[in-house]
């Protein structure tokens, strides 16, 4: 445990230092790419150890997003002036609602605070009422439909398609400042740090271990008289928290956020890049993240058609053969080296055979 | 995950590093190989969506970009540097244009950037154009309200489109207006603006709807325009919506021919697709049609089909794709450097201009003087133009009746 | 807004929007229900359906060019439906939420396919003479409302097709087979009924269903790459609604979703009604969270 602590250790300082050795053009877009993770790392905790496959997280991600850039749309006001989109959607004040995202205290409570009572409240909703796998899986896809259709046609609070954009200040500190995107890498890159810890630390407690068994025999668990909504409902709320952050982290580096950022396929995206990156591995998540970004920015320009056929045939390929993704493939020589000792060691201790393939199936199922 | 014992998490752990390794490795080896910068040349971005939904459109304007591109090399280039295009696709989604904007500026060194399409793709980029202080060329008629120092607006401004339009509807006798577009912010602040101008003016809107970007149904659309009985549509829909819309307004026996449409968002490439017979009789108001008699026009249709296939047609953003480029030529002899903001000051000081859509010269609010037309789709999918501005029409950012005491700031 | 016609229309028009989301959801529904796979792709058995009744109507002019693109649509879907199961979905059985994803996959595919085919730009079917105009009411209660053709022969469709898999289930060696499957595929199997050919009967025929849908819609809107993505998240808000596996109620839920949008629109946006719709989703699976017609089981799944 203590060697994969030093390994996690390892790839964590090839990133703080990534400000002196990678142009400010790959940085950003690095940067931007370790925001998109933390979500994953929400997404490690909700379906690959919760079993919750969740369609929309883009909404949360949309809620973190959206609280920080209406902070600093109001920021970036002269006093007494409307942002642009108010005053052509015909608002002559800007509405009380939008005026308390002012206090920077409460816009970045709220950027937490927001969408994690929106996944509270819907994974209640939903849970409590048991439904879940598929059938969840599609009420947050369509939520994720209905969220990036209520932004657009609410424009006069939202921006609407354009979504909110032309920021200057973020607590003091101008977005343009040639100090700015080194700056917010490396806070980009604690939160992270913060996020995967909490999660690493999350697994490792009654919660995580109660979480996983739900995944893998709901009813057996509720039999055995566990509260079973409640965990899933607190494991959604935490994943929906980091996308929070994770959205608002974007926000500020792309220094836009609108609808398209937010709705049915980013959602899914998402959740891909999850899955090749390790569906179960934190580390996984971040990599795979990195990766299918990374690669989407390359092909996309080098043969743009192509983006499309080789994201739809990564979909099919991971789930039907690599279930483990990236890090399913790293294990996999493990995996076969230790059934090989296992099976030396039936041989001596003539282990039950049935205990031996129970182990295997788990190990598959993971 | 089970646990692994300690050997096996070593061994692991060392391979996932050198996959990491590996990956990251061969990700900037790809991304950050040096584009060979030649001496006499000049590099200059084309960014425009090369694939999904907006594809369609804004390839049509990379090509017309190139194709001025390519002319000006013919003839000897810019301050005697050849021009060398970098194009970038912007994938249909804001956020990959603001990324390859910057990519363009940080990692090619363009001194320019020609290209955008929606609105919010420009409003995606506006920040990073702002940051570094470089200069974007965009194409395309918008709602206005915005004048940013780092992008010149050569699409037409509310007041040299819709408002023209409606002068047009009014003189006709057409006061009873009905309001339908897609959901996004071009319809809905267009149609803000118009709402003004027609109270203003002692017109009547008979109804106000939209319809989310690529909607298909307008049955219950359709029932409102029929209770509403208007005298004419102004019509802001976006893209194969309008099949629909088309469509199932002839299945309800309202044609255009009986219940006029005037488009603004369907030019000659629109038609073209859509079939001339679906949307033919109805009105569109441009700064362009194909159809315009002048010689630089006969000339670049020419140009354009002989290189794009004799099939193809033009139409309004692509001329401004187009003429973008030659504008930007002249702003940098006129100011003798490439430096965006040399370039930009030049600009604005340049005299008028004869272009393929006429006269043409930027205002000092750095959107273009231009012409307006109404034209009238006829069966072989060209427009008969009906009616022209008397003179090109300064562009008004802000509309003096929607937004009063607004102003781009003075430079 | 109250006048009666107005009313008559929007009703009529909700049951015209109910049709679509009917052929379309059916097969979902069904193979949802048979074997608890969830096929994303589903959206774009649509788009296929749509972009072969346009070849067909391509190659195929007169009379007999409207019937017969209606059955290549048919044909064509239920082939590419029997080629997806058995590539895919049969490697997926018993992991829904992974079949979820590479059907998705599937999707992003053939979209891409479609667009490198046919171009971003939608494709139109140009509807027969028999079925331009329409019914124009003139006196009495419902003066002022038509009903286009077009439309009322797309409900009419809906109802045959409807009838015609009621009858197949009900009537029909595979249909017997079908519904044993559907309620105990152990036994089923151990009784002798090849359960993996019943599956792929299921899928492609549902696949059918959706490509006959697609050939309607191009009656009315243009055939696009994305056709499907904007039906697909409606068809599975019917199939969440209506509960697993059943015919009928999946019908009641199509209309129940047709009729909310169409009486909602009256009133709002096209937009708000979409985030309208989401809300009574939710709020009905409150209710009755296994759908309006749940399958009783005393099996505890987990779905």
């Amino acid at each position: 445990m203590r060697l994969k602590h030093i390994f996690d250790g390892l790839i964590l300082i090839a990133l703080a230092f990534a400000p002196f050795y990678l142009s400010a053009y790959h940085l950003s877009l690095l940067g931007r790419f370790l925001a998109v993770a933390i979500l994953s790392l929400g997404l490690v905790l909700t379906w690959g150890w919760g079993g919750i496959l969740s369609l929309g997280q883009g909404v949360f991600f949309g809620l973190g997003g959206y609280v920080l850039a209406m902070h600093m749309k109001l920021e970036s006001l002269a006093p007494g002036d409307l942002p642009d989109f108010m005053m052509w959607s015909g608002l002559d004040h800007v509405p009380a609602w939008w005026a308390v995202f002012r206090s920077s205290g409460l816009t970045l409570a709220c950027v937490v605070l927001v969408p994690m009572a929106a996944a509270a409240v819907l994974g209640w909703l939903m849970f409590h009422r048991r439904v879940g796998g598929v059938y969840f899986a599609l009420i947050t896809q369509a939520l994720a439909l209905a969220f990036s259709t209520l932004l657009i046609s609410e424009q006069a609070y939202t921006g609407g398609f354009n979504g909110l954009t032309d920021f200057t200040t973020i607590l003091g500190q101008s977005v343009n400042g040639p100090n700015f995107g080194r700056g917010l890498y490396w806070v980009t890159l604690s939160l992270l740090t913060v996020s995967f810890i909490l999660c690493q630390w999350l697994r490792q407690t009654n919660f995580g271990k109660v979480l996983v068994a739900i995944r893998d025999g709901e009813n057996r668990v509720r039999f055995l008289g566990y509260n079973a909504m409640a965990f899933k409902t607190v494991a959604f709320a935490v994943g929906g928290a980091l996308a929070g952050i994770s959205g608002a982290l974007y926000t500020l580096h792309l220094g836009d956020i609108s609808p398209a950022m937010v709705g049915v396929v980013p959602s899914i995206e998402m959740v891909i890049a999850v899955a090749v990156g390790g569906r179960e591995s934190l580390t996984g998540a971040i990599l795979g993240t990195l990766l299918v970004n990374f690669g989407k920015d390359w092909i996309s320009s080098a043969i743009p058609e192509l983006w499309l056929f080789v994201m739809g045939a990564l979909f099919v390929l991971v789930v039907t053969v690599m279930r483990g993704g990236l890090a399913g493939l790293v294990e996999l020589p493990f995996w076969i080296m230790k059934s090989r000792r296992h099976k030396k060691a039936r041989s001596v201790q003539s282990a039950s055979p049935a205990e031996e393939e129970a182990e295997a199936h788990k190990v598959i199922k993971a | 995950m089970k646990q692994p014992s300690t050997g096996a998490t070593f061994l692991r752990i060392k391979a996932a590093g050198i996959v990491t390794a590996v990956l990251s490795i061969a990700f900037f080896a790809v991304a950050s190989a040096p584009i060979s910068a030649q001496n006499g040349s000049v590099k200059v971005g084309v960014l425009q969506s090369l694939s999904g939904t907006m594809a369609i459109s804004e390839v049509t304007v990379k090509n017309a970009t190139m194709l001025a591109i390519d002319q000006i090399n013919a003839s000897g280039g810019v301050l005697g540097k050849k021009i060398v295009p970098v194009v970038e696709d912007g994938a249909s989604d804001p956020a990959v244009f603001a990324q390859k904007a910057q990519k363009l500026i940080q990692e090619d060194n363009v001194v320019t950037v020609f290209g955008g399409w929606t609105s919010a793709s420009r409003k995606a980029m506006l920040p990073v154009f702002e940051r570094f202080h470089s200069l974007l060329w965009y194409p395309v008629q918008f709602e206005g309200n915005e004048c940013s120092p780092d992008i010149m607006y050569s699409g037409a401004q509310p007041n040299q489109q819709i408002l023209p339009a409606l002068q047009w509807a009014m003189e006709h006798g057409k006061k009873r207006i009905f309001l339908l577009g897609s959901d996004y912010v071009f319809p809905r602040t267009a149609n803000y603006i118009l709402k003004k101008h027609i109270a203003h003016d002692g017109g009547t809107v008979a109804g106000e709807e939209y319809v989310p970007l690529g909607g298909t149904d307008f049955s219950s659309v359709i029932a409102k325009i029929k209770a509403a009985r208007p005298d004419i549509i102004f019509n802001t829909l976006n893209g194969d919506s309008n099949v629909s819309f088309f469509k199932q307004m002839a299945a309800a026996g309202m044609t255009p021919d009986k219940l006029p449409v005037m488009s603004f968002s369907i030019a000659e490439q629109e038609a073209h697709a859509m079939g001339p017979s679906l949307v033919q009789g109805s009105y569109a108001a441009w700064n362009y049609f194909q159809s315009l008699h002048n010689p630089m026009n006969r000339k670049f249709v020419a140009a354009y089909k002989a290189r794009f296939g004799r099939d193809s047609v033009v139409d309004d953003p692509m001329v401004h794709g187009y003429e973008d480029v030659y504008l930007w030529a002249a702003a940098v002899k006129k100011a003798g450097s490439f430096d965006p903001m040399k370039v930009r000051a030049a600009a604005i000081q340049l005299d008028w201009q004869n272009s393929v859509m006429g006269s043409v010269k930027f205002a000092d609010n750095q959107s273009l003087y231009q012409t307006a037309y109404v034209g009238q789709l006829q069966p072989d999918g060209q427009f008969n133009i009906l009616w022209q501005s008397k003179e090109p029409l300064r562009p008004e950012p802000y509309d003096p009746l929607a937004f009063p005491g607004r102003s781009c700031p003075a430079k | 807004m109250w006048h009666l016609p107005i009313i008559a229309g929007q009703v009529f028009n909700g049951f015209s929007v109910a049709s679509i989301l009917l052929l379309t959801a059916l097969g979902l529904a069904l193979s949802f229900g048979q074997m608890n796979v969830i096929n994303m792709a589903h959206g774009e058995m649509l788009m296929a359906g749509g972009y072969l009744s346009y070849l067909a109507c391509k190659f195929v002019h007169g009379p007999a060019a409207f019937p017969c693109a209606l059955l290549t649509a048919f044909a064509g879907a239920t082939i590419l439906g029997a080629l997806l199961e058995i590539s895919v979905i049969r490697w997926l059985y018993g992991r829904p939420l992974d079949t979820l994803l590479a059907t998705w996959g599937i999707s992003l595919i053939m979209q891409q396919g479609a667009r490198s085919l046919f171009g971003a730009i939608g494709v139109e079917v140009v509807a027969p003479h028999w079925l331009d105009g329409s019914i124009n009411f003139t006196h009495g209660w419902f003066a002022g409302l038509s009903l286009p053709y077009i439309r009322i022969f797309i409900i009419l469709l809906a109802i045959v097709v409807l009838a015609g898999l009621a009858l197949f289930i009900a009537r029909t060696r595979w249909g017997q087979w079908l519904r044993a499957v559907h309620q105990d595929r152990e036994m089923a199997g151990a009784l002798g009924i090849n359960t993996k050919r019943v599956d792929l009967i299921v899928f492609a025929l549902g696949s059918g269903v959706a490509g006959l849908a697609g050939a309607a819609l191009a009656l009315i809107s243009p055939v696009t790459p994305t056709v499907g993505q904007s039906y697909i998240v409606y068809a599975f808000l019917v199939v969440i609604v209506g509960g697993l596996g059943s015919l009928l109620g999946t019908t009641i839920a199509a209309c129940l979703v047709g009729l909310f949008s169409a009486g909602v629109q009256m009133f709002t946006s096209v937009s708000f009604s979409d985030v309208l719709l989401l809300l009574m989703v939710i709020v009905i699976i409150q209710f009755r969270p296994r759908g309006l017609v749940a399958t009783r089981s005393r099996a505890l799944k987990e779905a």
